[in-house]
């Protein structure tokens, strides 16, 4: 019983700070009222076709940047599935980063999009760590 | 005519996405709304469903009672819009309502789909509320007030237009206009708009 209250404890902080740390967004709170008993996994179902997604989109992109010249209609296209993926779950840093990319994008800036990259490939990795962190305990909760 | 809407309870919706998120998404959504589902990846794949494809292969006796498609507009291959374009070419479909959702809210893509006789189009995320909404309109039968609601719609791009304010186009804005403030009388045969009068 006491376990239980720690982990639901650790699960409710865990679930705060994504959210003060400006990882996600109100989406995600959306997806967490579309679970119910009879879809109790929802939210990380969806979660894990983001990362399905997503991990592909990075890895295309990151050969796409590695061109001599950068196709920027290309990386634009990529980015905006990136993006649209990450809004669906309200992973927030990550889209706002998405935005500023396909911005460089349009304005034919190289070294912006391979900046911007660096900073979500990082925010992305941390996102990613978090809520594979926070579904473990949820898991554990039973 | 009776629409198949007003004929039966629950809404069969073709849902169209090529992201795997948002097809789950879409799809939970309409769950949730007592719609039967299905969900396709690729604008070719909802022709082959609908029997559009120009195969020799017969349309599916359940895609005949889809009530609502509902497509993603950027989508490689066959985009949402040209998917639309097809349907209402359709004379086994053309009657369908169909939905554009797209993370762009480009004043200009928003015109061109509702010209092409979108019923509506959503910025996505899509919320719980915009497929109640979409629900309620479609079981109402108002799929034969088409041609005011598409007309009204323009009405609302061109003001955007005239007061040149940017305007970032949600989709609650046209979608929570009443029907008493709609032009009383569309009969004109200059109405703009290419969709046929439904019977």
């Amino acid at each position: 019983m006491e376990r239980n209250q720690q982990l639901r404890r650790q699960l409710a902080s865990m679930r705060q700070s994504l959210f003060d740390q400006g990882h996600l967004d109100e989406q995600f709170i959306l997806l967490e009222e579309l679970q119910d008993d009879a879809n109790p996994n929802f939210v990380e179902e969806v979660v894990t076709l983001h990362y399905r997604d997503s991990a592909r989109l990075i890895t295309t992109i990151e050969r796409a940047l590695e061109k001599s010249p950068l196709d920027f209609n290309k990386l634009d296209g990529y980015m905006h599935q990136f993006k649209g993926s990450s809004t669906s779950i309200g992973a927030k840093k990550v889209k706002a980063e998405s935005t500023q990319f396909r911005e460089y994008c349009e304005a034919g800036n190289g070294e912006g999009c391979l900046k911007t990259f660096q900073l979500l490939k990082r925010d992305y990795a941390t996102l990613r760590r978090k809520l594979e962190a926070y579904f473990q305990v949820l898991l554990c909760m039973g | 005519m009776a629409t198949v809407a007003e004929c039966s309870k629950e809404l069969h919706v073709l849902a169209v996405d090529d992201s795997y998120v948002d097809r789950k998404l879409i799809e939970r959504l309409l769950q949730i709304s007592s719609c039967k589902v299905t969900a396709v990846e690729s604008g070719t794949r909802a022709l082959q469903y609908l029997g559009l494809d120009g195969e020799q292969s017969n349309v599916g006796f359940d895609a005949l009672k889809v009530n609502l498609i509902i497509t993603d507009y950027t989508m490689p291959g066959m985009t949402g819009y040209e998917l639309l374009k097809k349907i209402k070419e359709s004379s086994v479909f053309r009657e369908v309502p169909v939905v554009i959702m797209s993370s762009e809210d480009v004043l200009t893509q928003i015109d061109s789909c509702l010209e092409e006789g979108a019923e509506e189009y959503i910025v996505k995320p899509v919320k719980l509320s915009d497929v109640k909404r979409l629900k309620d309109h479609i079981m109402r039968g108002e799929p034969q007030a088409n041609g005011k609601s598409g007309l009204l719609k323009r009405k609302l791009i061109d003001d955007i237009q005239a007061s040149s304010v940017p305007l970032s186009f949600s989709s609650s804005v046209a979608c929570d206009l009443e029907s008493s403030q709609l032009p009383s009388s569309l009969s004109s045969p200059n109405c703009p708009f290419k969709r046929p009068k439904l019977l």
